[in-house]
C-alpha cells in the first residue's frame, strides 16, 4: 500500500495543474463538455436558491412576502429589518450572537489546544501503554457524540452548569475524533525536523510548540475551521443545556422564533441572514484550508 | 541510551550529543510517561469525565425509576423494567423505523449525489472554482436556519410558497407539505434539506480522492480498448475509489443517525416523523424529565449502533483500508 501513495502523489500532482485529472482520453468533445458544464450551472442556481431566498426576504415586508404571485425582489427593499431586529427587547438576538461567538471561540481554542497535544503524544511519545490510552480513545468513535447527550446531560446538570458557558462549551472540548485526526497527522509528520529539534536541546514539549506546531499551519486552520463551525451550528446539545434566554446560542433563538412564531416572518428570515454571514465569511476567505482541510482530514478519517 | 534522549529533559538529550533518537522504541521509564500524561493527561481526564463517567452513570440511572432526579434511591430499583418499557413503547419502535426509511432515502442519496457531483466537477475547466465553491457553501449553514427557509419558504403549506408556487404554474393544487403525513411528501422536504447541507462535504472527499487516481490507468485502459466512460468508470475510478467511498458511506450513515435538528424544527414532535434522538429528547428532557427511561433508550440505541458500524466494517473491509 504504502509504496504506491509516493508515486500517486507525485503523479497527481504534476497533472493536476495542466489538465482535469481523471481526464479520459478520447472522452471531452465539445458537445459533452458543454452538457457538463450546463449541468452544473443548473444545479449551481439550485444550491444558491435557499440563499437567495434569505436575502429577498430578510429585506421585504410581511406582507410582500406573503402576497400571491411570485416576487423576485421587494421593489422597496426594507433595509431597516435589521435594526429592527437587534432594536426588539423580546428578541434576545444580540446576546443570543454574543454567547455563539463566545461559545465557538473558546471552543475551538480548548478543542486546538486539548486535542493537538494529546494526538502528539499519542503518536510520538513511546511510553509503553501509550497504546492503550489510544484504544480509550479510539473507542468513544464508536458511539456517536448526540447519543450521549442524556448521560451528559446527567454529568452537567449535577455538576451545576446547565444554562452555563461552562456547561455549552467544557464538555465539548474532548473530542475522540479530532484527537485520532491530529494523531494521524502527527504520525506523518517529518520526523527528521524534531528529531534536529531533539539534539540541538529542546524537549518534546519545545519541540512540539517550536518546530511541530509552527509547521502545521495548514492542518490545524484545517482543524480550528472545523470546529468553528461545527459550534457556531450546533443544535441539540445547546438546546439541552441552555434552559434560560440569557444562555440561548443563535441557533437556538432562531429554532425558539422558528416554533413558537413569536416574530415576524420578515425578521424571521433578517436573524437567519445575520446567524449565516459569520460562516459565510468564514467560508469565502478561508475556502483554502477548510477544503485542503476536508480532503485531509475526512480521506483519514 | 538512546531511549532516555527519547524519554526527557533537554540536558539528557544535549548529553546524549548527535546520537539519533531511536523513534519507535517504547519505554516504561518514569520520564517518558510524565512526557506522555502531560501531553495526554488534560484530553485523557476530560475524556472520562465527560465521556466515560457519563456513560456509566447513565447505565446505572437505566436500572432505576428516576425521574427528575440524578440521584435516585435505592428502593427506586426497576432492575430492566426500563429497558422492557422503551423496548414495548410503539413510540420507540415506531422512532427506529422512521430512522430506517430516512437512512434508506439519505445514505444512497448523498453518496450518489455527491459522487456526481465530483465527477462533474472533475471534467469541467471553466469556472471549477466557483462551482466547487457554490456547492460546498451549504455546509456552512446550519439545519436549523436550513429548516426555517425550507419550512417557512421553500415547502411553505400556503400559496406564496417557493414550490407551491411553481405548482400554480402547472395549475397543481397547494400541497401541505409537512403537515399531512400521507401522502408522506415531508420526506421529499427532509431529504432534500440534509442532501443540500452535505453533498458538498462529500463531494470535497470525493475530488480529493479522484485526484489520487494515476492517470496512466486510463491511459492504460485506453490502450487496451476499453471504451472511455461507462467502462472506465467501473473498472478503473470506482475501485479505485473504494477506500474513500467506505468512510463516506460511514460518515453519512452516522450523520443519519444523528438527525435531530431538522425534524425538530421542520415538524415538531409528531409521530410520523420522529427520530430516536427526538424521542430521546422528549423522553429525559421533556415535561417527564424521565431519565431512568432516557437513558435505557440511549444505551439501546448506542448498541444498535455499534452493532451496525461493527457488521458494516466487515462488510465493506473498513478495518482493512484503514491498516497499512
Amino acid at each position: 500500500m504504502s509504496h504506491t501513495t509516493a508515486s500517486r502523489s507525485t503523479a497527481s500532482r504534476t497533472t493536476a495543474r495542466s489538465k482535469p485529472v481523471g481526464y479520459r482520453p478520447g472522452v471531452g468533445s465539445k458537445g459533452a463538455n458543454i452538457a457538463v458544464f450546463t449541468v452544473l450551472a443548473v444545479l449551481a442556481v439550485l444550491f444558491l436558491i435557499p440563499f437567495y431566498l434569505i436575502l429577498r426576504n430578510a429585506f421585504a415586508t410581511d406582507a410582500e412576502i406573503t402576497a400571491p404571485g411570485w416576487m423576485w425582489f421587494s421593489p422597496d427593499p426594507a433595509w431597516g429589518n435589521l435594526s429592527r431586529l437587534f432594536d426588539d427587547p423580546a428578541v434576545p438576538m444580540a446576546r443570543s450572537l454574543l454567547n455563539s461567538a463566545i461559545v465557538a471561540v473558546l471552543t475551538t481554542a480548548g478543542t486546538l489546544f486539548l486535542c493537538t497535544t494529546a494526538g502528539y503524544g499519542l503518536a510520538r511519545i513511546p511510553w509503553r501503554h501509550a497504546n492503550k490510552v489510544f484504544y480509550l480513545v479510539l473507542a468513544t468513535l464508536m458511539i456517536p457524540g448526540a447519543i450521549t447527550f442524556v448521560p451528559s446531560f446527567v454529568m452537567v446538570s449535577s455538576l451545576g452548569w446547565l444554562s452555563d458557558y461552562r456547561g455549552l462549551i467544557i464538555p465539548g472540548l474532548f473530542s475522540g475524533f479530532a484527537a485520532f485526526l491530529c494523531r494521524q497527522y502527527f504520525l506523518g509528520f517529518p520526523r527528521e525536523l524534531e528529531e534536529a529539534a531533539r539534539v540541538d536541546g529542546l524537549s518534546h514539549w519545545g519541540a512540539f510548540w517550536r518546530i511541530v506546531v509552527p509547521n502545521s499551519g495548514s492542518f490545524l486552520a484545517a482543524i480550528a475551521v472545523i470546529t468553528f463551525v461545527g459550534a457556531w451550528n450546533s443544535f441539540l446539545w445547546p438546546l439541552v443545556i441552555g434552559r434560560s434566554p440569557e444562555s440561548w446560542t443563535v441557533q437556538v433563538a432562531l429554532s425558539t422564533f422558528l416554533t413558537a412564531q413569536t416574530v415576524s416572518l420578515s425578521q424571521l428570515f433578517a436573524a437567519a441572514l445575520v446567524a449565516i454571514l459569520p460562516l459565510v465569511f468564514v467560508f469565502l476567505f478561508l475556502q483554502r484550508f477548510l477544503v485542503q482541510g476536508v480532503a485531509q482530514t475526512g480521506l483519514k478519517g | 541510551m538512546a531511549v532516555s534522549t527519547e524519554a526527557a529533559a533537554p540536558d539528557a538529550a544535549a548529553g546524549a550529543g548527535g546520537r539519533a533518537p531511536r523513534p519507535r522504541r517504547r519505554t516504561g521509564g518514569w520520564r517518558t510517561a510524565l512526557t506522555f500524561w502531560y501531553f495526554v493527561g488534560p484530553f485523557l481526564i476530560g475524556l472520562l469525565v465527560f465521556t466515560y463517567i457519563p456513560v456509566v452513570w447513565s447505565a446505572y440511572l437505566s436500572f432505576f425509576d428516576a425521574r427528575n432526579t440524578v440521584t435516585p434511591l435505592p428502593e427506586d430499583f426497576v432492575g430492566l423494567g426500563n429497558y422492557a418499557r422503551m423496548l414495548q413503547d410503539a413510540a420507540f419502535t415506531d422512532s427506529l423505523v422512521t430512522f430506517t426509511v430516512f437512512a434508506a432515502f439519505v445514505v444512497p442519496l448523498t453518496f450518489a449525489c455527491s459522487l456526481g457531483l465530483a465527477l462533474l466537477l472533475n471534467r469541467v475547466r471553466l469556472m471549477r472554482a466557483f462551482f466547487r465553491s457554490v456547492f460546498f457553501l451549504p455546509f456552512s449553514c446550519s439545519y436549523v436556519v436550513a429548516s426555517l427557509v425550507w419550512k417557512m419558504s421553500i415547502f411553505n403549506g400556503v400559496r406564496y410558497g417557493m414550490a407551491n408556487s411553481v405548482l400554480d404554474l402547472f395549475g397543481i393544487e397547494d400541497v401541505p407539505w409537512l403537515f399531512d403525513p400521507s401522502p408522506p411528501w415531508y420526506w421529499l422536504v427532509i431529504v432534500s434539506l440534509r442532501l443540500w447541507i452535505q453533498c458538498g462535504f462529500y463531494m470535497i472527499l470525493f475530488i480529493a480522492a479522484l485526484q489520487q487516481i494515476p492517470e496512466h490507468l486510463y491511459e492504460a485502459a485506453y490502450v487496451d480498448g476499453a471504451k472511455p466512460g461507462r467502462q472506465t468508470f467501473w473498472h478503473i475510478t470506482l475501485p479505485q475509489l473504494r477506500a474513500t467511498s467506505v468512510a463516506v458511506l460511514m460518515l453519512i450513515l452516522i450523520a443519519a443517525y444523528q438527525a435531530f435538528d431538522e425534524f425538530y424544527n421542520l415538524i415538531g414532535n409528531q409521530a410520523y416523523a420522529r427520530p430516536p434522538l427526538m424521542y430521546l429528547y422528549t423522553t429525559a428532557l421533556g415535561t417527564q424529565q424521565d431519565l431512568g427511561r432516557g437513558s435505557a433508550g440511549a444505551l439501546i440505541l448506542a448498541l444498535i449502533i455499534a452493532i451496525v458500524t461493527v457488521l458494516q466494517g466487515r462488510f465493506l473491509g473498513f478495518g482493512n483500508a484503514e491498516e497499512k
